[in-house]
């Protein structure tokens, strides 16, 4: 039986592996290019039509998990429109250099070297970070007309936000920064994303908290409010040349809007710092799995591209299903707790 | 592979992600209604198991 062109087997697994992308997504703001492009070359599909229609589905996924964190308050944009402004330049630069290396004929490894290093050292940083830090309940997820607790930004983000240059922009959570900050922190980010050719959420929403000192909420928020527009003009000029694949994206969607949701949701139940630790593993996962990938394409190992793509989904399981199960283990915490007090 | 008739490549393309859009939009609000409907029950389930 076919439904929308495909076999119902493996509509079924799209819509699977779409709840499964889209619990991370919702919960990180990134995660979804990364995983569903390398997904749909192994399985055969060109690479224009793996790299279009997952942009295709990270435009959707992003409008969903936008929508639902803005109804938590958790979405700045006046931050997410100047990051815009700022990633898009700084884009474009990224992509005048790519260029450069390409007629040098360093692009390939350059850009592969670069990737694992930036994906794994964020990885380290994030979790040592995460471990390193009181476990005392972290920031007040409930942001609305709050302000952020001095403890819990960052230095490198407490020494940007003392540069007072005007004009200073009052962001949500209490927090003012210079423009030219939020500016330079937002093109430095969109350099990377040009260069690297990615989306950019694995950097964007670190360098939100860590640089500019927005809480995490907020930072993932706004870094997928950023993503729809990102995303829907990637999508949109891939599409024109026949690269997005509706029989891909419609079923991902269906999976990935019940995960964002669920994601979402797990942020505001969920300890910051839990919320830390996992995204630091997971881009340590995927640093090792483009690290195999790399190895594998140097040395002509064919089976390294699947051992990759094994890494990829594996460590993407992995910590969504902790997401899940740390959402509901501190359900039934806090239901035992409230219990006890009220006897 | 599900096509869209080409008038033109932007047509194409706008009528693409304005069926992504629009499927996501409808999504949205449809597990919106199944939330506010069944969450509560779900959370109740969970503290008691």
């Amino acid at each position: 039986m076919e439904i929308l062109g495909i076999s119902a087997a493996l509509l079924v697994l799209f819509i699977g592996f779409g709840l499964l992308i889209g619990i991370l997504f919702g919960f990180f703001g990134m995660g979804g290019s990364f995983l569903v492009t390398p997904a749909l070359l192994v399985m055969g599909y060109p690479s224009r039509v793996a790299v279009g229609s997952g942009l295709a589905f990270v435009f959707g996924t992003s409008v969903i998990a936008t929508l639902k964190h803005r109804d938590l308050g958790q979405v700045d944009y006046k931050l997410g429109v100047l990051m815009i402004a700022g990633t898009t330049a700084g884009i474009e630069v990224g992509k005048v250099i790519v260029l450069h290396l390409e007629s040098l004929g360093l692009a390939g490894s350059i850009i592969s070297i670069t990737y694992v290093f930036l994906l794994g050292g964020i990885g380290l940083f994030v979790t040592y970070e995460a471990l390193k830090g009181d476990d005392d309940g972290g920031i007040d997820h409930d942001v609305e007309g709050e302000s952020a607790d001095a403890d819990d930004i960052p230095d490198i983000a407490k020494k940007i936000q003392s540069y007072r240059v005007p004009p200073m922009i009052d962001l949500r959570g209490g927090v003012s920064v210079s423009l030219w900050m939020i500016l330079a922190v937002a093109f430095a980010t969109g350099l990377l994303s040009g260069f690297l050719g990615v989306g950019g959420g694995f950097i964007r929403m670190p360098a939100l908290f860590y640089l500019i000192g927005v809480p995490v909420p907020i930072a993932v928020g706004t870094d997928l409010f950023e993503i729809v527009f990102s995303g829907g003009i990637g999508s949109f000029l891939y599409a024109m040349d026949g690269g997005v694949d509706l029989s891909i994206v419609l079923p991902l969607l269906a999976g990935s809007a019940l995960g964002a949701r669920l994601g979402s949701a797990a942020t505001s139940i969920v300890d910051e710092e839990e919320i830390k630790v996992y995204f630091g593993l997971m881009l340590l996962g995927g640093s090792i799995a483009v690290a195999v990938r790399e190895a594998g394409n140097i040395y002509g190992i064919e089976i390294f591209d699947t051992i990759s793509l094994i890494l990829i989904l594996g460590s993407a399981l992995l910590v969504s299903g902790a997401v899940v199960y740390s959402s509901i283990t501190t359900i039934r915490t806090e239901s035992s707790s409230t219990t006890q007090t009220a006897d | 592979m599900v096509a869209i008739g080409s008038v033109s490549s932007l047509v194409d393309a706008g009528t693409m992600i304005g069926i992504v859009l629009a499927e996501a939009i409808v999504l949205y609000f449809v597990y919106g209604a199944a939330e506010s409907a069944f969450s509560e029950r779900v959370i109740n389930q969970l503290k008691k198991s």
